[in-house]
């Protein structure tokens, strides 16, 4: 998405404006985030669309997010335990 | 030459003006990522058999879809932000 990074300011020999432009940078990585977990638990959470969201869809969607993140978290974890060990 | 010492970033308007063009150009991106993935969405739940135009059924869908969207976005958003915070307080 952003393709410019905090080295930018570095460059120009501000570290403030280097500071600034990483926080942007994250905050722009997030959305990104948002943008894809959104996708995924739409197809996972919502059927028909209508006038609002009911709470067993708003659940739904908060579970999907958790749900990701803690498989996020397993996946990499198990990963670095298998290459310790040495093999994958 | 005028001075301008004061802006948020101990007075260098480039700074400053370079941070304004940097939220700008992140914030039209996200809005074209967020229409590009609606749209899609929208299109799978709305449209059936392609016809030659879009019916006023599929419109309102559309319509509706889009808020729906939107609000799951926001959801999603939140729920995420959440978590990271949570994670980080366990750090």
């Amino acid at each position: 998405m952003a393709g410019f990074s905090s080295s930018l300011g570095a460059a120009a020999g501000d570290a403030e404006l280097a500071r600034l432009l990483a926080a942007e940078q994250q905050k722009a990585q997030l959305q990104l985030k948002v943008h894809g977990f959104t996708e995924l638990c739409w197809d996972k959470c919502v059927e028909k669309p209508s006038s609002r969201l009911d709470s067993r869809t708003e659940a739904c969607l908060q579970s999907c997010v958790e749900r990701f993140v803690d498989t996020t978290l397993a996946v990499t974890g198990r990963f670095a335990q298998m290459v310790q060990k040495g093999g994958h | 030459m005028d001075d301008f010492s004061g802006g948020p970033i101990g007075g260098k308007v480039d700074s400053g003006m370079i941070m304004e063009q940097v939220k700008l150009q992140i914030a039209v991106a996200n809005a074209q990522e967020l229409l590009q993935r609606m749209t899609d969405k929208c299109f799978r739940k709305c449209v059936g058999k392609p016809g030659s135009s879009l019916d006023n059924s599929e419109q309102k869908c559309i319509a509706m879809c889009m808020d729906r969207y939107m609000d799951a976005w926001n959801t999603v958003s939140r729920t995420y932000n959440s978590r990271l915070q949570r994670e980080r307080a366990q750090m």
